[in-house]
């Protein structure tokens, strides 16, 4: 259903604005490849919205081509190419005398949409944003808190299904805890859609958890390094890269990595009706108890199984676990909760396996000897 | 009724109370032969029907000049109009109507009426909505025009679907003043020769009649505060949802 990405090329994009000596954007060039997330991150004025607003000629270069899916875009007329590539921004940008359907389904009224599909493609949309169409259709924006807005703005730009989104900073203005669900939620939903999305922020850990590929650009929206975030993290090409990098980059490449990628350890399982006695610990010296289903409850350590006659209720509960699917990082937080191993889960909640600090130290070093 | 609703309608109740008492005392009297020439039904409901008249061509020509003035103004390619407009609107305002008026008759050498009177009354009740059209357009957020131009509106869809609706508060609001000024400047019509309830008070200042005065300027008066209303009722009516 959903029309998949296409390719974006500028080649030797320039923007010199009037009245200015030096380009904004001085000689771009660029392949977004389909299907991918690439993210621009930079310093504050680089030239990262100017070179993003290119693409959809809200700013006309100066000189140079973009094609879009292999369409020349300065050949297209400017509102039909604007119908056909998403546009999202800070802060939402929605119309505060609109309803949330009535801004969704603007794109959509546009292109001449029946009014039935159109009101059947916002509903669609609020439910792919987790937005319930019966409580929010209605509403105007004032009444919405900001992570909802930023919601209905994603919706709004992917209302017409278009192939290419360009998204200028959309999170900036959240929460931090609001901006880590609504980047779980874009990567969600690219999962399902496989759009071509150019990603505007100057917050590098965003850059790293979005992008497919990371474009770092400096002064005059030059690339100083366009590559992967693995690759950057581990090599950054220069000096102002490696600075905006930061420090931790080990760290944030644990973001990048997923428990199921890593070996996980097995730690001595018992289920919850087993008499104590039968447990053999070897040479453990903590048991994990499971419920009826599989599910972690408790760690019972070595002297307390000794003493106990039944496992019920027995040692401490089980705090913090991880799934298959977190990354590393999370999974570093809940082994620091746990103190030194964090149990991990399976789709349905079921044990699969421990994850400890070794592994994790082990996976830096590896990349570090890697790279 | 909640308390708003009884300030809304406490202003034309108000209005209704203190005419019709002024009414009841002139009618309830005996009333001189002079007097009975000027204060019958008739001759009323004339003054009524002029300075009425007046008052909506002025508030019409205010509209069709003023509004697409304003947003002429604010057309990037036009940006440089507004001060010239709202100079010529300020003048407009700044000069005596009463002068304007007399010096567009002598002009036009035309022997007054309805159409002499309006033109330059709507020149002296021009600046209100003229200025809260460009102020009112310039103050909607920038970034939501440029949303609207992301998205793929065309600049007149963003002009008549963004814009214009997110000013229409403030040009209501102007809309309301320019109203009042109508009403009050209308008061003069009688100079050209165009009626309304100033021909009451002239009258009745003149002849040293005091019934007669003040029924011409209770009826102005009230009539004043009956359009200010209505420009309150337009202005909630017609306002865009959502804001505010
Ligand atoms: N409309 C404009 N007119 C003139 N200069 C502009 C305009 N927009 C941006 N610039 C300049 O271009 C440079 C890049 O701006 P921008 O693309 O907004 O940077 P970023 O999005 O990376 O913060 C800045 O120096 C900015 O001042
Ligand atoms: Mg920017």
């Amino acid at each position: 259903m959903a029309e998949k990405g296409i390719e974006i090329r500028l080649d030797h994009v320039t923007k010199r604005y009037a009245g200015q000596k030096a380009a904004a954007v001085d000689d771009f060039s660029m392949v977004v490849p389909a299907g991918e997330i690439v993210v621009f991150v930079g310093p504050s004025g680089c030239g990262k919205t100017t070179t993003m607003r290119m693409i959809n000629r809200l700013i006309e270069p100066t000189s140079g081509t973009i094609t879009i899916g292999g369409e020349d875009a300065l050949r297209i007329d400017p509102d039909d190419l604007r119908r056909r590539v998403g546009y999202a921004i800070q802060q939402a940008g929605l119309f505060p005398h609109f309803t949330v359907a009535q801004n969704i389904g603007i794109v959509p009224g546009l292109l001449g949409w029946a009014k039935k599909k159109t009101s059947d493609r916002v509903d669609e949309m609020m439910d792919l944003v987790g937005l319930d169409p019966g409580e929010f259709a209605g509403r105007f924006p004032r009444q919405l808190s900001g992570g909802q807005q930023q919601r209905v703005g994603v919706a709004r730009a992917l209302a017409a299904d278009p192939p290419v989104l360009l998204m200028d900073e959309p999170f900036g203005a959240v929460d931090p805890i609001t901006r880590g669900h609504l980047q779980d939620e874009l990567l969600r939903l690219q999962n399902e859609l496989h759009k071509t999305i150019v990603f505007v922020t100057h917050d590098f850990d965003e850059a790293v958890k979005l992008g497919d590929r990371i474009a770092v650009l400096g002064d005059r929206s030059t690339i100083l390094q366009y590559d992967t975030p693995d690759a950057i993290l581990a090599n950054p090409a220069d000096d102002t890269v490696a600075g905006f990098v930061g420090a931790g980059a080990s760290l944030k490449a644990l973001t990048l990595m997923r428990v199921r990628d890593v070996e996980l350890g097995q730690a001595v399982t018992a289920r919850s009706d087993a008499a104590p006695s039968t447990v053999d610990l070897g040479d453990e010296k903590w048991l994990l108890v499971l419920d009826q289903r599989d599910r972690p409850s408790r760690w019972v350590q070595l002297n307390e199984l000794r003493r106990v006659t039944s496992l019920a209720g027995a040692g401490r509960p089980v705090q913090d676990s991880v799934t298959l699917q977190s990354t590393l990082r999370d999974a570093l937080e809940a082994i620091v909760n746990e103190g030194g191993r964090a149990v991990v889960t399976g789709g349905r909640g079921e044990y699969v396996g421990t994850v400890d600090l070794a592994t994790v130290t082990d996976v830096v070093q590896q990349r570090r000897a890697n790279s | 009724m909640t308390a708003g609703r009884i300030r809304f309608w406490a202003q034309p109740v108000a209005v209704l109370l203190i005419v019709g008492g002024v009414l009841a005392w002139v009618f309830g009297g005996e009333l001189t032969a002079t007097e009975k020439s000027t204060l019958n039904a008739t001759s009323l409901l004339t003054a009524l029907r002029d300075h009425l008249a007046m008052t909506v061509v002025v508030t019409a020509i205010v509209v069709v000049v003023a509004v697409p003035a304003g947003i002429v103004a604010t057309r990037p390619w036009a940006r440089f109009l507004a001060p010239v407009f709202l100079a010529v609107a300020n003048v407009g305002q700044a000069a005596p109507a009463l002068g304007v008026l007399v010096l567009w008759f002598l002009i036009t050498g035309a022997s007054g009426g309805l159409w002499v009177a309006a033109l330059p009354l709507a020149f002296y009740s021009l600046l209100p909505v003229l200025r809260n059209t460009i102020v009112g357009i310039q103050q909607v957020d920038p970034s939501l025009v440029d949303a609207g131009r992301g998205i793929g509106m065309s600049a007149s869809g963003v002009l008549w679907r963004v814009e214009f609706p997110l000013a229409t508060p403030l040009i209501l609001a102007g809309l309301r003043t320019s109203l009042v000024l109508a009403v009050g400047t209308a008061t003069f019509g009688l100079f050209v020769n165009a009626g309304g309830f100033g021909l009451l008070i002239d009258t009745g200042y003149k002849l040293s009649l005091t019934k007669v005065l003040v029924t011409g300027s209770a009826l102005a008066a009230g009539l004043a505060l009956l359009v200010d209303w209505a420009g309150a009722v337009i202005e909630q009516r017609f306002g865009p949802k959502g804001v505010v």
